[in-house]
């Protein structure tokens, strides 16, 4: 039976990795409740407003020696005024038999966060963006990595914020 | 990641989640979510279509302004390829997700992140 919808990954990822022996399948998180901060407590139009950007995407610089594997897998960030071009993702977890990871803005869009403050859509970018490993422990993820990243942007004084999951 | 975006929106960070698991995103949950039908890979739209790239941001950016009530997806109006059979192949036997050495590699960090919680030195 072709798939007509979007592909179901829970119930595909569970089948999966039970019939490659692991054990309990792993459980998504969920809330009943979402929380929610209407844009116009922010106080000012986007037009004026700060945008910061953190993604799953594991980014680094081309440039660079790779930096040394971090075991604790903390949220670490890149400044967003590098082109494009100079960067790129070490994240092995993306559909590698349909797509690539080759053009940094098809998943980190900050060419073109660029291009709309030149618009005059919104204020600004942060000068850094983040990136925040895909954890088993939802546990870090809030008591860890949330907070990293929000302070991070408090210095910043970021006003809303882009996520992108790869 | 979406619990990151919570977060952030608990304290008082309006976010915008781009990504191509629906499910996942909505199961947790987030304040508002671009959904793209597309391969894990490219949520803010395939490689090289600046174009396309452009309007997925600016979805993004008329929904942070816009959406009024929490859980609020927009479904971004492009598809991947008139052939839906890639989603068909997701996570088969016949091709893995991760390859060979990035399986390895995911155990070994398993591995390692519970030694380190073991100790105590995360």
């Amino acid at each position: 039976m072709p798939e007509t919808s979007h592909v179901r990954y829970i119930d595909k990822t569970r089948t999966y990795y039970q019939a490659e022996g692991y054990g309990t399948p792993y459980e998504w998180a969920h809330f009943d409740h979402t929380p929610f901060t209407p844009f116009a407590s922010v106080g000012k139009p986007l037009s004026r407003c700060r945008v910061g950007v953190v993604t799953t995407a594991e980014m680094a610089r081309r440039d660079a020696e790779p930096d040394p594997e971090d075991p604790r897998r903390l949220v670490y960030s890149l400044p967003t005024d590098v082109p494009v071009e100079e960067l790129h993702s070490r994240k092995a977890g993306y559909d590698r038999h349909a797509t690539t990871l080759d053009d940094v803005d098809s998943y980190l869009p900050l060419t073109h966060l660029r291009r709309v403050v030149a618009e005059g859509r919104i204020g600004g970018v942060a000068p850094r963006f983040q990136t925040i490993h895909f954890e088993y422990s939802q546990r870090k993820t809030l008591a860890v990595d949330a907070p990293e990243i929000l302070k991070q942007m408090r210095g910043d004084r970021v006003d809303v914020a882009v996520l992108t999951a790869i | 990641m979406s619990l990151a975006a919570r977060y952030l929106e608990e304290h008082a960070i309006p976010t915008v989640v781009f990504g191509c698991a629906r499910d996942i995103v909505e199961h947790c949950g987030v304040p508002r979510f671009v959904f793209s039908d597309f391969p894990l890979g490219n949520p803010t739209g395939k490689p090289y279509d600046l174009d396309m790239q452009r309007r997925v941001l600016s979805l993004g950016l008329d929904l942070l302004v816009e959406a009024t009530v929490p859980a609020t997806t927009v479904v971004s109006p492009y598809e991947w390829s008139a052939d839906h059979s890639w989603k068909d192949r997701i996570f088969s036997k016949e091709q893995p997700f991760l390859d060979p050495d990035a399986t390895r590699k995911w155990l070994e960090d398993k591995e390692r992140y519970r030694a380190l919680k073991a100790t105590g030195k995360i």
